[in-house]
């Protein structure tokens, strides 16, 4: 193993905020998910859930418009880094809906449940292939 | 995925960077031998949830909540400082063998807590809002969203760049610094939820 070398560039190509919307649409279905969660197994009510929700999907559209729109991107790393990670999250995600089911939440609260998921299970691969690939070389 | 991913990211030739060394082990990002036991655990999971295992799914919740806080709170506050104060070859030889078995570790303890963790309150009556411990529960709740936000959004994605990083024919040191920063910068909110973790627990589990 060697060392990285100590007289690494320093500066950064400047990217667009693709993290930080992604983990922002993390942390509103993970509030949503306490909600709901927080009423069980009464039903909870759906409003603020679902505001959330949509402000998780506003979040995560931005993240993708912004990512499409990025020159010279490590697209073979990201796609690379997301499928795998992709993989791992819908796993956890579908385990997290199984519990939800079989809780018998039904309706209208599994619906919010399941797209909630749905951003939990692209949010976190988006970020990781994210990050992965701003450094990576262009190629 | 190992071989895929370490060959891809080695192949990619260095814009600043001096020739490769061909000597340089590769790093494993996925230890592959460990995906049959993460298989097994899911499956586990799994069966416990669905046959409202209780043995399992107190044995996956307590094995899974104490080896996620265990370690949390060892590597913060013992293998941390201890990191901080090696050398630099030395901490990227620790790193290249460390974090590859956390980025299989963590998620499966994680895993194992939270899909049973709803399935023990929903049995021991705590989820219930008239229970007295429901208000412990919900508070729990946050602190793990806390937590799930830190490691998904934050940690994770940092310790899988750093080690493409360390793959490359030379790695960047300012950039893996700067990446690693993030670990230290969230360690304290980390280990303020791990203690308190252990409080709200060990109150729901005496009453």
């Amino acid at each position: 193993m060697h060392a990285p070398s100590a007289h690494a560039e320093t500066t950064e190509r400047p990217m667009p905020p693709v993290g930080w919307l992604t983990s922002a649409a993390l942390a509103c279905v993970v509030v949503g998910g306490i909600l709901l969660a927080s009423y069980a197994p009464r039903v909870a009510p759906l409003g603020v859930a679902t505001a959330l929700l949509v402000a998780a999907a506003l979040l995560m559209i931005a993240a993708v418009t912004l990512l499409s729109r990025i020159k010279e991107f490590a697209w073979t790393t990201f796609v690379l880094v997301f499928k795998w990670a992709l993989l791992a999250y819908a796993i956890t995600a579908g385990m997290i809906e199984f519990a939800f089911a079989h809780d018998h939440t039904r309706g209208a609260s599994l619906v919010v449940v399941t797209l909630m998921l749905v951003v939990f299970a692209t949010s976190v691969p988006t970020t990781i292939a994210f990050t992965v690939a701003r450094y990576a070389d262009p190629g | 995925m190992n071989d895929e991913v370490t060959n891809s990211v080695a192949t990619e030739p260095s814009t600043s960077a001096p020739p490769p060394s061909a000597s340089r082990p590769k790093i494993q990002v996925v230890p592959v031998r460990g995906l049959p036991i993460v298989a097994l655990l899911v499956v586990f999971v799994a069966l416990s949830i669905g046959f409202n295992w209780q043995w399992g799914l107190m044995f996956n919740h307590v094995v899974g909540g104490g080896l996620w806080t265990g370690i949390d709170l060892f590597v913060g506050l013992v293998i941390g400082p201890i990191l901080g104060r090696l050398s630099i070859p030395a901490r990227a030889e620790f790193s290249a063998r460390f974090m590859p078995k956390m980025v299989i570790i963590m998620p499966t303890v994680v895993m194992m807590t939270l899909a049973t963790g709803f399935q023990v309150a929903r049995f021991s009556g705590n989820l219930l809002a008239s229970s007295p411990n429901h208000a412990w529960l919900i508070v729990s709740f946050c602190v793990v969203g806390v937590m799930a936000v830190i490691a998904l959004g934050v940690l994770e994605p940092a310790n899988i760049a750093v080690l493409f990083e360390m793959n490359k024919p030379v790695p960047n040191g300012a950039r893996i610094g700067r990446l690693m920063q993030r670990f230290i910068y969230t360690a304290g909110i980390t280990g303020v939820m791990q203690v308190a973790t252990l409080i709200i627990m060990t109150r729901l589990a005496s009453r």
